[in-house]
């Protein structure tokens, strides 16, 4: 896939086939991953509408088009693993288990957001399920999976780290520290690229002399995959295997999601830098309707399919009568008061932070240390002693 | 009672106090393990540990300081060791746009208990590029903690509540004070939120921090012998600041000099200076003054960069100005 491009030439991006086939799922499971594209594409849906109505300000950036790849990915993790993402993670918070109406409420920038209204729709944090942000700097997430995954390892634990970032991120530094430090720390980081071939306005082509992102990754002596992002099928099944790999050899593993962004970088992106004809061609891949069609098809026997489009209708129906629940209660919201402006910039003290504590290895852990240290000079090999 | 030790024994003996007392108290950093450490501070640590709490790190200050905030928000106690506050300009995004911020961003869900410790200063001929200092650079980022130890006791004792904080703390430890030594009572007590006389006078307050502060107390000396009395302030907490502190000094003395390694323009000195204005301009009797670096690189050159920095003939000299 290297390819020697001037900086003047064309550059076309050629769509894979639509994703097709059968749908190797029981119908349960496979009703659960059309659910969550859904709501993720009814929930920026209707963040875009009210971005122009002015209820949500600030940068918006829309995962329209990428669904497969959070919801194909996440739903192969365990709930004891963590997640690091990046300013285009509404879907992933929505996957992990963020009720829509913390999303909502957070983009609104009420008080009853995920963030009190801090972050917006770019920082969405979630102690409970392990979300450590949304992070709008690019390639500002590495770094953390890899102390977050280095944390499991020397307490002891097995949960592992899923690191999701652009294509945009491996121009930066700090993607070739992470995974050099991941690799020789053998760290259980599940390094997540979504390559949808624009860092902003950027073709991949004009950012990188190896397009091929795998090779980057394989060079850090690593395991990669790389599959379709716009099949949810394969998305999956991938990241299944990858998990698998990560879990087996403690190690990092690299996975490169081919997708598709249809929406603009943000609301105030004009895409001067891409054809119509190039966004209409990926938009025949679109996650939700290729999925939709395969599940709706009766299976090689002639058997039942897996979904009629009464069910989808009810099931839409039903995501959106979840997204207007979600707008009546960011509606509902308080504003945060301007007392609390300075609040959260310390941690009280006496405030037991949300990252849990190391496990207690040959039971030594103490409670911390008292803020000032009162010390005898002699030797201090006897721990806890005043 | 009390002991002779020099600052770097003092710094060591807290990190191993640290690194005993708690096992989640790790130590990572480029060449903390088996060259000891740069300056010697973690000399034997590897072999009493062991190489996953003594964490010998590639040339990465991005990807292992970030590592750091990972492992602090993952449940650890971490000290990152940056070389020198020269590299850690490599880290400054992980450091301000991740570790300073996500306490507040998160709306208070996730907090950072991470110490970064670093080298700072110049007066070693080191030349440019390994002469900065630029604590008040940090010092003017909300979420992050910035202490400047310039005493053995400091040095021994600002760890352990470092450690103990449970949001990021920055540690500036001046590369000229390491051989310092001096005497560590028995007993001493080591907080981290407040400013400290150093020395007790009336005619004039000194404020300064880290490495200038031997300087300022050897010009307090020569004061002394032309009848001038300084009182010494060593800020020691340079985020957030002690405004009371100062400002009573101010109010006792009524005369100040603010002396500063860093650069005069946008220094910590110039804040020191607003906050006298803010707080206690109707004290002085005259303008406060101060005696930072000049606005130069730092030249290799054993005149010149002399000349560049701080040095006690340049307080001395700045004090009798407000006298003249």
């Amino acid at each position: 896939m290297t390819r020697k491009t001037p900086v003047n030439q064309k550059i076309e991006h050629r769509p894979p086939p639509p994703p097709a086939g059968p749908v190797p799922w029981d119908k349960d499971f496979a009703l659960q991953l059309l659910l969550d594209m859904l709501r993720i594409r009814r929930l920026e849906e209707k963040a875009a509408e009210l971005y122009g109505e002015g209820k949500i300000r600030g940068f918006l950036h829309l995962y329209i088009g990428e669904e497969a790849v959070a919801v194909g990915a996440l739903h192969a993790l365990a709930p004891e693993d963590n997640v690091v993402a990046t300013y285009r993670e509404h879907g992933h918070a929505l996957v992990r288990g963020m009720p829509m109406q913390a999303i909502m409420a957070e983009m609104y920038g009420k008080q009853e957001g995920c963030a009190r209204g801090h972050g917006g729709s770019m920082h969405l944090f979630d102690a409970a399920t392990r979300l450590y942000g949304g992070n709008a700097i690019v390639g500002g997430g590495l770094p953390l999976a890899t102390g977050l995954a280095l944390a499991a390892k020397l307490q002891g634990e097995t949960r592992l780290t899923a690191c999701f970032f652009g294509d945009g991120a491996v121009a930066e530094g700090a993607f070739h520290e992470s995974l050099n430090l991941a690799a020789l720390w053998k760290l259980p980081v599940l390094f997540c690229c979504e390559n949808n071939l624009y860092g902003m306005g950027t073709a991949i082509e004009r950012a990188e002399a190896q397009t091929d992102l795998c090779v980057k990754a394989a060079s850090y002596g690593m395991p990669t995959f790389a599959v379709d992002g716009m099949d949810i099928v394969d998305v999956h099944a991938t990241m299944q295997k990858a998990v698998a790999k990560v879990r087996k050899s403690a190690g990092p593993v690299f996975v490169e999601f081919r997708t598709y962004r249809f929406r603009a970088h943000s609301m105030f992106d004009a895409e001067l830098y891409r054809d119509k004809a190039e966004v209409a061609a990926w938009q025949k891949c679109g996650p939700l309707h290729t999925f939709t069609a395969r599940l709706k098809a009766k299976d090689a026997k002639g058997g039942k399919a897996k979904l009629t489009e009464k069910e989808f209708l009810e099931l839409d129906k039903r995501v959106q009568a979840e997204v207007a629940e979600a707008v009546a209660f960011a509606e509902a919201g308080s504003w945060e008061p301007v007392e609390d402006l300075l609040k959260d910039v310390h941690t009280p003290e006496g405030t037991v932070t949300a990252a849990p504590q190391a496990s207690t290895k040959a039971g030594r852990a103490k409670s911390p240390a008292p803020r000032s240290g009162r010390r005898s000079s002699k030797p201090t090999s006897a721990r806890g002693r005043r | 009672m009390s002991r002779k030790i020099s600052y770097r024994e003092a710094m060591r003996a807290a990190m191993h106090e640290a690194l005993t007392n708690d096992p989640r108290v790790f130590l990572m950093g480029e060449d903390v393990g088996r060259y000891g450490g740069t300056y010697a501070f973690s000399k034997g640590f590897l072999d009493e540990f062991g190489p996953e709490r003594i964490r010998d790190t590639p040339l990465s200050e991005l990807g292992f300081v970030g590592a750091g905030i990972g492992a602090a928000l993952g449940g650890l106690r971490p000290i990152v060791e940056v070389m020198t506050v020269n590299f850690s300009l490599l880290a400054l995004d992980q450091i301000v746009n991740s570790a300073a911020l996500y306490r507040h961003m998160s709306g208070g869900q996730f907090s950072v208990p991470l110490v970064i410790r670093m080298a700072t200063g110049a007066g070693r001929q080191l030349a440019a590029q390994h002469s900065h200092s630029l604590e008040g650079w940090y010092a003017h980022i909300p979420g992050i903690k910035v202490l400047a130890p310039a005493t053995i006791e400091d040095a021994r004792g600002m760890l352990a509540p470092a450690l103990a904080d449970p949001d990021p703390v920055v540690i500036f430890e001046h590369a000229g004070l390491f051989n310092m030594e001096g005497e560590l009572p028995d007993d001493w007590t080591v907080g981290i939120a407040s400013a400290k006389v150093r020395r007790a006078g009336k005619d004039v307050a000194i404020i300064t921090y880290g490495g200038s502060l031997p300087k300022t107390l050897a010009a307090a000396e020569i004061l002394a012998a032309d009848g001038v009395e300084a009182e010494v302030i060593d800020l020691r907490v340079l985020r957030p600041l002690d405004t009371a502190t100062i400002a009573a000094a101010v109010a006792k003395c009524h005369r100040v000099v603010v002396v500063d390694e860093g650069w005069r323009s946008g220094s910590l000195a110039a804040e020191v200076m607003a906050r006298i204005f803010e707080n206690a301009f109707w004290e002085l009797d005259a303008p406060v003054v101060r005696v930072c670096s000049e606005e130069v690189p730092i030249p290799y050159a054993k005149h010149l960069e002399d000349a560049a920095l701080p040095q006690p003939e340049k307080i001395v000299a700045a004090v009798k100005g407000l006298f003249a």
